[in-house]
């Protein structure tokens, strides 16, 4: 006998849709090709709700909640778009791109990269915020892989897919705030660390912060797609 | 342990007391300890030797007025001396039966009046690493009741009907938080308690771990048997080295009495506490931020829900509680709800604990009923503004707060109220300023405060705060335009908006606050180059920063 899933019922943008009692809005959204934009979030890894793009409306909730660890509850109806959500995330992306040092046109990653498509996809035009530019050192010790901090988003991706499943856990974040730092094994260099050398982590990375030394200029597609067809193999689907 | 062997210690620790005519009590907090108080009793305890009189020099938790450090409280006459000297001992011991000494005779009347000690009704009256003084003072005999005589259920009941609500600042009905934990689903259930007191300028929570440990214990006891949990945390800041020691020895004291461990009071209920140290980020008060910490994971918060009512430490339901809320449970018991909840306002009960710091007389520490207004407490209880400078603003509610200015001091003080007026309860640090205060500088320090302690984990808390910090700056420092202070009220909406949790919910908080009723000081700053205050050196050089006390 199979065990008996609850379902709920619930609407999203106006549109009634259906779904396992436990599936996240964001899954149920993108089934029904409902895009919510995410960075931090990828099929594969636990969700962090880091990035804050994902926040969506909750009638009969003043809190805007992330849709990538948002349950899904009976009746509820949900807004993924809006005026207000729309200046959010646009400020969201305005903060990451003034954070660091993002200049599409000397990046590996120009024309593969998931910031610089967001920001296309939320209409972003230009920054307001000051730019921070602080100087960070390149980490070119890996004989395969650079590490450029300056690209940084710090979504953690990495961080979860080297631990979570590859099970190494060489990279983690250290410092705190705006000093927070992307850092291998106990801040050593990413060459002299602990690395398995997999590549997960620069598969999984959304900019150019990690990249493959043997891709030339901006020729640097990368595959994050591949977690969910990995765990599939590991389950003997 | 039962409740007649409870007394029998009770009444021998009272035999005790009464072999002396006098009890000298020495105020060992960390604010008179820094003002030389260890000395101080070794001076009256070798004086007292000396005299021959049947007198006893015993060491205390705080008396509350740290300002006038260090205290002491001779018993039973009630008289209290401030600013004693080592050097005053021989002088102050020879009084003893005789008049007062009246040149250190600290005239506090203003000070004690209008206050209520329930959370600190033993702070400066028995020593805080015996249990038995404790014991003496109607300690345990709430756990010993609940144990002994009440149900989990019943226990829970009398919690929710007193009213209490969290002293952490959000003002969770604290009946509520346990009965969603008793009914969690779990074979292991925790207890923690928050200690990890970070708000620049509070201190009630180390105050109530240095003068009275045994109470937190007892009332961590309590809520583990109502929830069913059998391990407890005590999550304390490394920073108070006075409090983790003194707490340390209490639990020790505590097992050795049978009041931790197994078959407490002869019953079947179990239940330990461990002792976790804060390593110094502000962000671990967060309760989700905590459980991380403790799990020995970096401490950083993770969306709620799951609440770890439901799902916390190790995944187990846990219960989170702050000092002063365990600090408030036993004397619920022993005295009733009915008794709580005919304190303080409608929906704000009994007492709350605040620490009065900043351009104020009487800095130190204060119990009053809810409904208290902020007049009272600062010109009444506080004493005013001294060197007779004008009250300018009084900051609640550390960095997450905002700061109340006079035109609302007739405010009573309860969660609402204070919330309603753009600041919160918080965890009941209270900052006075006066009109040398520039409240760009101070909204500026705040954010400076957020911005180092923000863990960086979402985008607005990490980012938002380093540009508002920024632009706060380029405004002290008389070089912003209108443009710039559109765009801090526009960070403002976004990270009090979108980040993940209260430190970032709130960082914008002191901001809006002062915004709101000094707006005038910014528009100084940006048109006229001028800041009104004094502060900020305005185009030339880096603006000062704000003095806060303690």
């Amino acid at each position: 006998m199979i065990a008996a899933v609850d379902v709920k019922t619930l609407v999203i943008d106006g549109i009634n849709v259906s779904a396992r009692a436990d599936q996240t809005v964001l899954e149920v959204a993108r089934e029904n090709n409902i895009n919510i934009p995410t960075l931090c979030h990828l099929d594969g890894l636990t969700d962090v709700g880091a990035c804050r793009l994902c926040l969506v409306e909750t009638k009969g909730s003043p809190k805007l909640n992330p849709a990538c660890v948002l349950k899904v509850e009976e009746g509820m109806e949900i807004t993924t778009t809006s005026d207000r959500l729309k200046h959010y995330r646009q400020t969201i992306l305005e903060m990451l791109f003034s954070e660091r040092n993002h200049v599409c046109a000397v990046c590996v990653a120009n024309g593969h990269c998931e910031l610089q498509s967001m920001a296309q996809d939320q209409g972003l035009t230009h920054v307001r915020l000051p730019y921070m530019n602080p100087k960070l050192v390149v980490d070119a010790s890996h004989e395969r892989f650079v590490s450029d901090p300056n690209r940084c988003i710090l979504c953690q991706r990495c961080v979860r897919v080297c631990a979570e499943v590859e099970g190494a856990h060489v990279w983690d974040i250290m410092g705190r705030g705006i000093g927070s730092l992307l850092i291998a094994d106990l801040h050593q260099p990413w060459g002299e660390s602990s690395c398995t050398r997999c590549g997960k982590c620069v598969q999984v990375c959304p900019t150019g912060a990690l990249t493959d030394k043997s891709k030339l200029g901006s020729d640097h597609p990368k595959y994050p797609e591949f977690l969910p067809n990995l765990e599939a193999m590991r389950e003997g689907r | 342990m039962t409740s007649e062997e409870l007394l029998q210690i009770a009444e021998s620790v009272n035999a005790e007391h009464e072999k002396f005519d006098y009890e000298v009590n020495v105020c060992m907090g960390t604010g008179c300890m820094s003002q030389h108080s260890a000395k101080l009793r070794e001076a009256l305890t070798k004086e007292a030797a000396a005299s021959g009189k049947r007198c006893h020099v015993r060491q205390t938790g705080c008396m509350g007025l740290c300002a006038a450090g260090p205290l002491v409280l001779v018993e039973p006459t009630e008289t209290l001396y401030g600013s004693v000297h080592e050097s005053d001992a021989p002088e102050l011991i020879l009084s003893l039966g005789e008049p007062p000494v009246e040149r250190l005779r600290a005239h506090l009347e203003d000070y004690f009046h209008g206050q209520q000690h329930i959370v600190l009704e033993n702070s400066g009256h028995i020593d805080p690493e015996k249990i038995d003084e404790y014991i003496g003072r109607d300690g345990y005999a709430a756990l010993v009741k609940a144990l002994t005589e009440m149900t989990p259920q019943a226990v829970i009941e009398q919690i929710s009907k007193s009213g209490l609500r969290g002293r952490g600042g959000g003002g969770y009905p604290t009946g509520l938080k346990w009965g969603t934990v008793a009914k969690a689903f779990g074979a292991q259930k925790y207890v923690i308690c928050n200690g990890d007191e970070g708000d620049p300028g509070a201190f009630m929570d180390r105050s109530v771990l240095e003068s009275d440990p045994q109470r937190v214990i007892e009332g961590m006891a309590i809520a583990a048997y109502a929830v069913g949990a059998s391990k407890g945390y005590v999550y304390v800041r490394a920073e108070y080295p006075l409090a983790v020691n003194r707490l340390t020895v209490s639990l020790r004291e505590a097992r050795r009495r049978g009041m931790l461990g197994n078959n407490i009071c002869g019953t079947q209920f179990a239940f330990d506490i461990e002792i976790r140290l804060g390593a110094g980020a502000f962000v671990c008060g967060e309760e989700t931020a905590l459980i991380a910490s403790i799990e020995g994971l970096r401490g950083q918060p993770r969306p709620r829900p799951p609440y770890p009512a439901v799902s916390g430490l190790w995944g187990a339901p846990t219960l989170i509680n702050n000092v002063e809320t365990f600090a408030n449970i036993a004397p619920i018991l022993r005295k009733g709800a009915e008794w709580y909840a005919g304190i303080g306002t409608e929906k704000s009960k009994g007492t709350k604990v605040f620490a009065l710091t900043g351009k104020i007389t009487n800095t130190g520490l204060v119990e009053i009923p809810m409904g208290m207004t902020l007049r009272e407490m600062i010109f009444g209880i506080g004493g005013g503004v001294p060197d007779g400078r004008k009250f300018k603003a009084v900051q609640t509610g550390g960095p997450s707060g905002g700061c109340i200015p006079e035109e609302h001091l007739d405010l009573a003080v309860s969660y609402e109220a204070l919330i309603s007026v753009g600041s919160m309860m918080g965890s009941g640090g209270m900052i006075v300023m006066d009109d040398t205060s520039c409240m760009v500088n101070v909204a500026r320090f705040f954010m400076e405060f957020c911005m180092t302690e923000s863990c960086g984990k979402c985008i607005p808390c990490r980012v938002g705060t380093a540009q508002m910090f920024d632009l706060l700056t380029k405004i002290c420092d008389g070089k912003a335009s209108y443009a710039d202070l559109d765009l801090l009220i526009d960070l403002c909406d976004v990270v009090k908006n979108t980040s993940l949790c209260g430190l970032g919910m709130t960082a914008p908080n002191p901001v809006l606050s002062t915004l709101r009723y000094f707006k005038h000081e910014y528009i100084e700053h940006i048109e006229n180059k001028r800041c009104p205050a004094g502060v900020c050196a305005c185009g030339s050089g880096v603006a000062t920063e704000v003095e806060v006390t303690a």
